[in-house]
């Protein structure tokens, strides 16, 4: 889960790390009232779950009021990739001399946090790492006994970080992990770290992600998440509580397990079909969620023929066959040819169920895909 | 003979009377296995299907000689379970809970380096050998005896291309599920290890799938250590970058490594064939025996 910047800030905030002046705006008065408090120059920054708001144009910095009103009204209702800005952090500027990358993730090779600094701070911190791996500096954390301070330092020194002001970023560095830790957070990032010019120290950005899995015991943070879905479909899913992924083609795939399905769109691909997206209808699915599954794939303009495949170990084919008639049975006529494919446990007594005047039939994943591949490709033609 | 589990193999069940926790105890039961306890905080005392259970996995080894767990605890609680588990020392502990949070488990594999329990799991279907045990919710009957061993990230994959081979009377020595987290415990590389060691596995699947290192790691020590013949699958070769297909491991981060293709060539190179579906996949094995 994602929180946005000013979000982040606010936990940065509370918990001692320098963060520019800053205040929330959802409408063009408010953010000038900001400017008139914060003073010039002063950054609009919208407020989306997006990366690289700037090149995008949802970041400006305005130098007097009329640039300030000019890029609020540009970039409050602004689509931002997909994503519609509705509030902005009105930020007063930093006069920095010098910018670092610090952040903390989970490296999930060593099972451990790592923390890192850089001093190329400023820029696409991926395109370091790819082009110049050497200009970041690594630290691991042992997760039972958490940071010692010294590796803070450490890790700032081997970075080459300016010495009069290595101590402050390492403290704010420490700051970070003991935030990464307390929040359940999957990454913590600060890209830059500005120096001014009076050698000052600023977190002048925040991303920070939260692990999903952990929000049972971070209220506070549960009550900040967000739908940040792309479409209303991702949307739908997200209520209906699948795992659910939007691809470009018209095969429509329902299945069960996540190796299982990733492995149905790849077949889809490699049979010269195009999969209309990934949606896992998880472990010991009932009648209803198997309806819920077929009226997102119906419900997607791009589907013109769906494989419905189920391997069956907690899941049963009887109670999947129950739910396919059930679900067809209300349309007049089948809004798309629907290919099953029932493995595992109890698929005989599914494969008897299942209504065949309403959906196709076969035995092997191979062959439903292919069908459901040749399905698409004469509603295409 | 078979790796990590046989009929010796003594089991007691965390979370045995939970919903999961009792019908899948009774489905390994029916199975064969030698669930001997169960142990949930608050329930000692009790018995589930005959099954006695104990407040702790401690009173479980010390009353029925336990020496491997099933882990079937709500992901809040099941870090400390794991913990359980591996402070008593058992050789080893299947976690089959799904959502354990990623800070739990990096304690975990932390503690994990420090004690001889294996761990399996978590997020995972668990771990067969077929006509002898099965710790975990795999479908028993669709394996069946014989000299191929099996190692997959993903559950259902594991049955898709279980079934494959079964179809064509190519049986399994032991089957494991190693879970679809970003930290889990045995790794394919502990897996193929073990397999290698087995005089009765003649022939290994590796069925792996996006995100991570994982199985390019296995694909070095396949070429540096292996001799028995490994056939090989990776799903998610169609997943677009930065999307969360389903296992929270299953992320492609966009740069180089971790994508299907990263992991495809890397076995190519080792010499282990990779299927473009489960069907091929049996051809593979099949011309190795």
């Amino acid at each position: 889960m994602k929180l946005h910047e000013y979000q982040a800030k606010s936990l940065f905030a509370d918990a001692g790390i320098p963060v520019p002046d800053s205040r929330l705006a959802t409408s063009v008065d408010e953010a000038l009232d900001a400017v008139d408090e914060i003073g010039y120059p002063a950054a609009v920054k919208a407020q989306v779950h997006v990366g690289g708001r700037g090149k995008a144009g949802g970041i400006k910095i305005a130098t007097d009021r009329e640039e300030a009103e000019q890029y609020a009204e540009e970039i409050l209702g602004m689509d931002l990739k997909g994503y519609t800005v509705d509030q902005v952090l009105v930020e007063a500027g930093v006069d920095f001399v010098d910018e670092l990358y610090v952040g903390v993730t989970m490296d999930r090779g060593e099972g451990k946090p790592v923390l890192m600094v850089s001093t190329e701070g400023g820029v696409n911190i991926e395109e370091v790492a790819e082009e110049n791996p050497d200009a970041i500096a690594r630290e691991h954390v042992d997760p039972a006994f958490g940071l010692h301070p010294y590796q803070a330092r450490k890790v700032v020194y081997e970075a080459g970080v300016d010495a009069d002001v290595a101590l402050d970023v390492a403290s704010i560095l420490s700051t970070l992990y003991d935030l990464y830790e307390e929040n359940d957070a999957s990454e913590i990032e600060v890209n830059p770290v500005m120096i001014t010019g009076d050698r000052d120290v600023v977190a002048a950005d925040a991303v920070m992600n939260i692990d999903e899995d952990a929000l049972f015991r971070q209220p506070d943070l549960a009550e900040m998440a967000e739908a940040s879905y792309e479409d209303d479909l991702e949307r739908k899913a997200g209520e209906y509580g699948f795992d659910y992924v939007r691809l470009s083609g018209n095969v429509g795939i329902i299945g069960n397990g996540a190796g299982l399905v990733m492995t149905t769109l790849d077949l889809v691909d490699y049979y010269g079909g195009a999969p209309a997206n990934f949606l896992d209808i998880g472990g010991g699915a009932k009648a209803e969620r198997v309806t819920q599954a077929l009226d997102m794939v119906f419900s997607d303009d791009n589907v013109d023929a769906v494989v419905f495949n189920i391997f069956g170990g907690i899941t049963r084919g009887d109670e999947v066959a129950k739910g396919i008639n059930e679900a067809l049975e209300g349309f007049d006529e089948i809004p798309k040819k629907v290919v099953v494919r029932l493995a595992g446990t109890n698929a005989e007594e599914g494969m008897e169920i299942l209504n065949t005047d309403l959906v196709e039939v076969e035995k092997t994943l191979e062959d439903a895909v292919q069908r459901a591949v040749k399905n698409a490709d004469e509603v295409t033609q | 003979m078979s790796i990590f589990v046989d009929d010796d193999t003594r089991v007691v069940v965390q979370g045995i009377t939970g919903g999961e926790g009792k019908f899948h105890a009774g489905q390994m039961i029916e199975y064969g296995t030698n669930v001997v306890a169960g142990a949930v905080p608050g329930k000692g005392g009790q018995e589930v299907d005959g099954v006695p259970v104990y407040d702790t996995v401690d009173e479980a080894v010390e009353a029925e000689d336990a020496d491997a767990s099933v882990i079937f605890v709500p992901p809040a609680f099941a870090g400390d379970a794991i913990f359980e588990s591996l402070d008593t020392d058992l050789d080893l502990a299947v976690a089959i809970t799904e959502g354990i949070p990623t800070q739990d488990m990096a304690k975990v594999n932390k503690r994990l380096g420090e004690t001889d329990t294996r761990l399996i799991g978590p997020n995972c279907p668990g771990i067969i050998t077929p006509g002898e045990a099965k710790l975990g919710i795999l479908p028993g009957n669709i394996f069946s005896e014989g000299n191929v061993g099996l190692v997959s990230r993903s559950g259902t994959l594991t049955y898709q291309v279980v079934d494959n081979l079964t179809e064509r009377g190519l049986g399994q020595s032991t089957a494991i599920g190693i879970g679809g987290d970003p930290i889990i415990g045995t790794s394919f590389v502990d897996a193929l290890e073990a397999f290698e060691a087995d005089p009765d596995t003649d022939a290994v699947v590796m069925c792996g799938e996006i995100g991570g290192e994982d199985e390019e790691q296995a694909a070095k020590f396949i070429g540096e250590h292996m001799d028995t013949p490994v056939a090989g699958f990776i799903a998610g070769r169609t997943a677009p970058p930065g999307k969360r297909m389903g296992h929270a491991g299953a992320i492609v981060s966009g740069s180089g490594t971790g994508t299907a293709q990263s992991k495809i060539d890397a076995l190519n190179d080792a010499g282990v064939p990779v299927g473009d579906t489960p069907e091929e996949v049996a051809d593979h094995v099949e011309d190795f025996l």
